[in-house]
């Protein structure tokens, strides 16, 4: 039942995703309210899927890659419509929900099935540790696409040629206004979510900490984050460097997140 | 029944020179000449709009030659020669006035295309005319029309969109580095007419403050208190960029005034934050190389004129689709037009068989005894039933024609054949 409501909510997904492209080549107001409607029914459609998944698995459905990934997508379609409701960025919508059908895809081709949890992931820790991370990672995300959009409209404006974007993305403050937002929000989550893991690890395995590679990047990923946050408050830094450091620390996010699992062994991997 | 047409006169800055639209402006407002409007009884509704590009009289008559006489006549034959008149003003009649006072309200007559004033004048001489009650039902309905043509062109193209002079250029630019102006600073370098009219600009568009510096303070100070700023002198130039926001250079000078070096020492003291140089002066103040700072931005002159060439031909592909949108809704009006002149004589053909048939039906009724009550409502019957059957045929020709003869003419047949013309007069008589 939750993976037919999952390929509804992926469908959903992917017509928002298209129609907000029409939008943004068109412009047509009314183009984008169809699309919020249709992204806002992706979002509550998925967010039914995740709960009645709760109900199948009998835990919280935040342990294979499968679920991971589709909770990551659902983050950050959230992120982007709680942000939504205090302010709005030009065609934000657009880039949104093109990563959110991505992460979707990507969650769409992993094994579906249910696993039973390892006893060492029985604890209500789990919901707690596992979604703060995954919110956190939601508005690092959008920081990341903020970040994206802020180099596209800057490269137009620093070559004075103009294409696509200058037109249709905000000012270069307001994107960088984006990237501060969400980062103050993301980076306080990212460490408590790493606060609650050392916590739970130490419940679980006898330690805070064990340096297994999923920890270890996790701390290296909190490490450029937490750089760029000094940087952005001491001497000031932002725009084009601020951009690319953003995007820098996203995709060490993204390795912490996947990379790890594939390429590297540890305690820390998903119940299979 | 006569027919009305809608009629347009007018002169604007395409047909006629400034000094005649000077000249025929009505500079005392709308009131008096809309009252002296009212004095003709050839024009039925009317409606006046003057603008500093255009002065329009849009009226609704039967003899449009008449009208255009005594309309020219009493309007401006006491500030212009009559010749002079016949040579400017142009004359559209129905489907071509709906069409241009659409082209008007859209903004694709003015002189600048796109520009957005024109809709509030045009709503404000409306305001005028319904106040005065110099509009009915064919005009009020048109104006309306006009404001939502209006509406949907701006809506559904970006005609408005793009800046298509310098300065605008310069402006939309800051507001895409800066997002809101309001609390920006701006530093004029130079106090020459350009950085004078580009502070002018800028503070329109909400810059807080304005800094001059110029070779000689006099004049720095002069053009300084004219905006509430402050004057510096030359000198302190490099000093004044950790405070300012926008720098617009115009200097005379025939040498580069700041260089890449003096500037990149600023940005740390700023704490980074953007720098927009716009170097208006030939030849140029600014070093080129400054652009390739990082959250600085520079543009001079022939940049800003590329950027405004861009956005013309941009607007002009914008139009295109915008004038496409002004005769998909002048054919609609055009159709409603032609409808709601179908309606009196339709209205009035059945109205003269309905009393006929009334009439025979008294007549007939009287004269037949016994009837029962429900005979009698089945003789009714068949007697309309006769009366629409025979008026079917007419009222359909009315409407569709058959073989494409136009409306006024099929109007004209059916009035004719009926002889509404004089049952109307029978009925007023009554």
């Amino acid at each position: 039942m939750s993976s037919l409501l999952f390929q509804i909510s992926f469908f959903i997904y992917f017509l928002a995703a298209t129609t907000y492209m029409v939008f943004f080549v068109s412009q047509n107001a009314k183009v984008r309210k169809v699309a919020r409607t249709i992204f806002l029914g992706a979002g509550l459609c998925h967010t039914l899927t995740i709960i009645l998944r709760y109900f199948e698995a009998g835990h919280t459905p935040i342990t294979s890659q499968h679920e991971t990934v589709s909770f990551f997508a659902w983050s950050v379609a959230w992120c982007y419509l709680s942000f939504r409701w205090r302010y709005t960025v030009k065609n934000f919508g657009t880039f949104v929900s093109l990563l959110t059908f991505c992460l979707m895809l990507l969650s769409a081709m992993a094994p579906k099935t249910i696993l039973p949890l390892v006893p060492a992931l029985q604890s209500w820790w789990l919901p707690v540790h596992a979604s703060i991370a995954i919110v956190a990672d939601g508005f690092l995300a959008l920081a990341c696409i903020g970040g994206i959009m802020y180099l596209l409209q800057e490269r137009e404006i620093k070559q004075k040629r103009f294409g696509l974007f200058y037109s249709r993305l905000p000012s270069l403050d307001a994107l960088d206004k984006l990237n501060h937002h969400c980062l103050s929000v993301g980076f306080p989550l990212l460490t408590l979510g790493i606060i609650t893991g050392s916590v739970w690890a130490k419940q679980a395995w006898g330690a805070y900490w064990h340096w297994d590679p999923k920890e270890t990047w996790s701390l290296i990923t909190w490490f450029l984050y937490a750089a760029l946050v000094h940087q952005r408050f001491t001497v000031g830094w932002r725009g084009r460097r601020a951009a690319i450091m953003t995007i820098i620390a996203f995709l060490s996010v993204l390795f912490t997140l996947w990379g790890v699992t594939y390429f590297l062994d540890g305690i820390h991997t998903y119940a299979a | 029944m006569p027919h009305e047409s809608i009629v347009l006169l007018g002169v604007n800055h395409k047909t006629t020179p400034l000094e005649v639209r000077e000249k025929m402006a009505l500079s005392d407002g709308y009131e008096s000449p809309l009252a002296a409007l009212g004095a003709l009884d050839t024009i039925n509704e009317y409606y006046l709009l003057s603008t500093c590009n255009r002065v329009e009289v849009l009226f609704t008559c039967t003899d449009p030659t008449l009208a255009r006489l005594q309309i020219l006549d009493l309007l401006f034959g006491s500030s212009i020669e009559k010749d002079q008149l016949e040579r400017h003003v142009y004359q559209y009649q129905n489907n071509e006035a709906i069409n241009h006072l659409f082209m008007v309200a859209s903004s694709l007559d003015s002189m600048i295309v796109g520009e957005s004033q024109i809709l509030g004048q045009l709503k404000e001489a409306y305001r005028y005319a319904s106040d005065l009650k110099t509009i009915g039902l064919v005009l009020n309905k048109l104006l309306h029309k006009s404001f939502t043509v209006a509406k949907r062109v701006r809506s559904e193209t970006q005609i408005g969109a793009n800046a298509v002079s310098i300065s605008y250029a310069a402006i939309e630019l800051a507001r895409k580095i800066f997002g809101s102006l309001d609390d920006k600073k701006v530093l004029l370098v130079g106090a020459g007419e350009m950085a004078e009219l580009a502070a002018e600009h800028l503070v329109g568009q909400g810059v807080s403050e304005v800094v001059v510096a110029n070779r000689t303070l006099e004049r720095a100070v002069k053009l300084a208190r004219r905006f509430g700023g402050t004057a510096v002198s030359l000198g302190e130039l490099v000093d004044q960029l950790a405070y300012v926001d926008i720098i617009v250079s115009s200097t005379g000078a025939s040498s580069i005034i700041l260089s890449k070096d003096d500037v990149k020492p600023v940005m740390k003291e700023r704490r980074n934050k953007p720098l927009f140089f716009i170097d208006i002066a030939v030849p140029r103040d600014l070093d080129q190389n400054i652009n390739d700072l990082e959250n600085v931005y520079l543009y001079d002159i022939d940049d800003l004129n590329n950027v405004v060439e861009m956005n013309k031909a941009e607007r002009d592909k914008e139009a295109l689709k915008a004038e496409r949108i002004v005769q998909e809704e002048s054919l609609k009006f055009g159709q409603w037009l032609e409808k709601t002149e179908l309606t009196p004589t339709i209205v009035e053909l059945r109205s003269m068989a309905d009393k006929i048939c009334r009439n025979e039906l008294e007549k007939s009724i009287g004269r037949i005894q016994g009837l029962t009550a429900a005979e009698q409502k089945s003789v009714e019957k068949m007697a309309s039933a006769i009366v629409a059957k025979v008026l079917h045929h007419p009222l359909q020709y009315l409407k569709n024609g058959n073989n494409g003869t136009n409306q006024k003419t099929r109007i004209d047949i059916v009035r004719d054949l009926f002889n509404l013309e004089e049952s109307r007069m029978d009925r007023e008589d009554q």
